[in-house]
């Protein structure tokens, strides 16, 4: 068995997990688009493209099984495909919380438009840009990329709190915004959501190229 | 019971040509430990200074100091005699003596280590047999069969019960399941598994998931160095040095 063959087969899977990332930074953003405009067409572009990333996601195992059972890789390329299988998930997951995002923006635009003091489309891009400098890091193998997707997290998870005191506040001083309020405050849970699993991507990626875990707060190299 | 193993600055020459490079590892008693690095990297060197076969080679010698539970291995007076049968040695070959019966294999090293009482000698035939996981299988034909004509990987754990015979306290083992099928190799990791209970075990192999599987050490060697010693698991995730990653995932080597 050729190393070459085997470094195509890494090749390979760190290509279609690109694109399986690309597809879920495109699945929040016709998410994003979707609240934005409260245009129904986005929704639909996202829950068909779930299928998409679906099959995406289902490749990616084949590959790397494949990979695991034919090379028995060592040290930095069992790091990368165990990389690789677990962001896989993480990206998958993501695409499940924009088709949450959706299905909530779809139940918004069925009833009038209500003024609520929330900025979901800030929150989302903070989120996107999270996951977009995650999976940047992934293509450049670079630990201090990832290092710097840690520290947005808790911005976000900032956001998300507020956004729960006042949309509380609100559902309880106006009734008739009860139903809007919700469902801004489950699309924040879902944005949140989606900056946990970027979180997960650039923890991968740390333990790829550094041998390092650095879950749950501490960096954990092996003794 | 095993022994820990001190190896401090060992020097091992080939006439002038130095093949180990002021070698330092710490073996611990009942442990399995690997030894993995390309050919020629001195591996087999360094297995076979631990019992100082290395210094049988015409023209070869070694320096420093090596130290098997308490006994300096070269120290002045030690008789190499009694450092082999302390520190058992099994080769890539099989190589039972072919015109003895299975018996005889295994009584060998003892006879030659002055036993006489056959009563003792039998018993430690059994015993050697049966932690070998061959007794099983040659039981009813003890006298009858010559060693060689067992099959591969039973004429290798005929070997082993050899070793075992003179109840050493070191096994050491080079590439020790090259030579036999998926099968065979599969008992032989299975039995090194089992013998650490009672042996230290120290096995040279090129076969790096075999390392992986058996050994609870490894140390990477790389033209005469001792490049990593390290917990086998670590070697093989998350090495140290830059060389071993290269090695271990098939870069150079």
């Amino acid at each position: 068995m050729t190393r070459s063959r085997f470094q195509q087969g890494l090749d390979e899977l760190r290509d279609k997990l690109l694109r399986m990332g690309g597809l879920a930074e495109q699945a929040i953003d016709r998410a994003t688009e979707a609240y934005r405009t409260r245009d129904a067409k986005y929704c639909q572009m996202v829950l068909t493209g779930e299928n998409e990333i679906n099959q995406a996601e289902r490749e990616i195992d084949e590959l790397a099984l494949d990979l695991l059972a034919m090379q028995q890789p060592m040290a930095v390329d069992l790091r990368f495909i165990m990389a690789v299988v677990k962001i896989n998930a993480d990206l998958e997951r993501v695409g499940d919380q924009a088709v949450n995002i959706a299905q909530r923006v779809l139940d918004l635009i069925s009833e009038p438009e209500m003024d609520l003091p929330v900025d979901i489309p800030r929150m989302a891009e903070s989120v996107s840009t999270m996951v977009q400098r995650a999976l940047e890091s992934f293509l450049d193998g670079k630990a201090e990329i990832a290092e710097a997707v840690l520290q947005m997290d808790n911005i976000v998870d900032r956001m998300k709190d507020e956004a729960f005191v006042v949309l509380v506040q609100r559902m309880t001083s106006n009734g008739q915004t009860a139903r809007a309020a919700l469902n801004v405050l489950l699309i924040s849970r879902a944005l949140e959501r989606i900056a946990d699993h970027a979180t997960n991507i650039a923890e991968d990626v740390i333990f790829w190229v550094r041998g390092a875990d650095v879950r749950h707060g501490g960096a954990h190299y092996r003794s | 019971m095993g022994v820990g193993i001190e190896v401090r600055g060992l020097n091992a020459y080939y006439g002038k040509h130095l093949a180990l490079k002021s070698v330092d590892m710490t073996v611990p008693a009942n442990h399995v430990t690997a030894v993995i690095g390309p050919s020629g990297c001195g591996k087999s060197t360094f297995v076979r200074c631990l019992n100082r076969m290395h210094e049988t080679i015409p023209e070869a010698h070694a320096e420093g100091e090596v130290k098997v539970g308490d006994m300096q291995v070269y120290g002045d007076g030690t008789d190499p005699v009694e450092i082999r049968r302390r520190i058992g040695m099994v080769f890539q070959k099989p190589n039972p003596f072919p015109t003895m019966s299975i018996y005889d294999n295994v009584a060998a090293g003892l006879k030659l280590n002055g036993f006489r009482n056959r009563k003792q000698i039998s018993e430690l035939v059994e015993r050697s047999l049966k932690l070998s996981a061959l007794w099983d299988e040659v039981k009813d034909t003890l006298h009858k069969k010559s060693g060689a004509s067992l099959s591969g990987g039973q004429q290798q754990r005929l070997c082993i019960a050899r070793s075992l015979a003179v109840e050493p306290q070191v096994l050491l083992m080079d590439e020790p399941a090259s030579a036999l099928d998926p099968i065979s190799t599969s008992k032989i990791e299975e039995l090194i598994f089992q013998l650490k209970q009672h042996y230290t075990v120290v096995i040279v192999t090129h076969n790096m998931q075999q390392a992986a599987r058996v050994a609870e050490l490894t140390g990477f060697f790389l033209m005469g160095s001792l490049i990593e010693f390290d917990k086998t698991e670590k070697i093989f995730t998350t090495p140290a040095d830059k060389r071993t990653e290269d090695y271990i995932t098939g870069r150079f080597g």
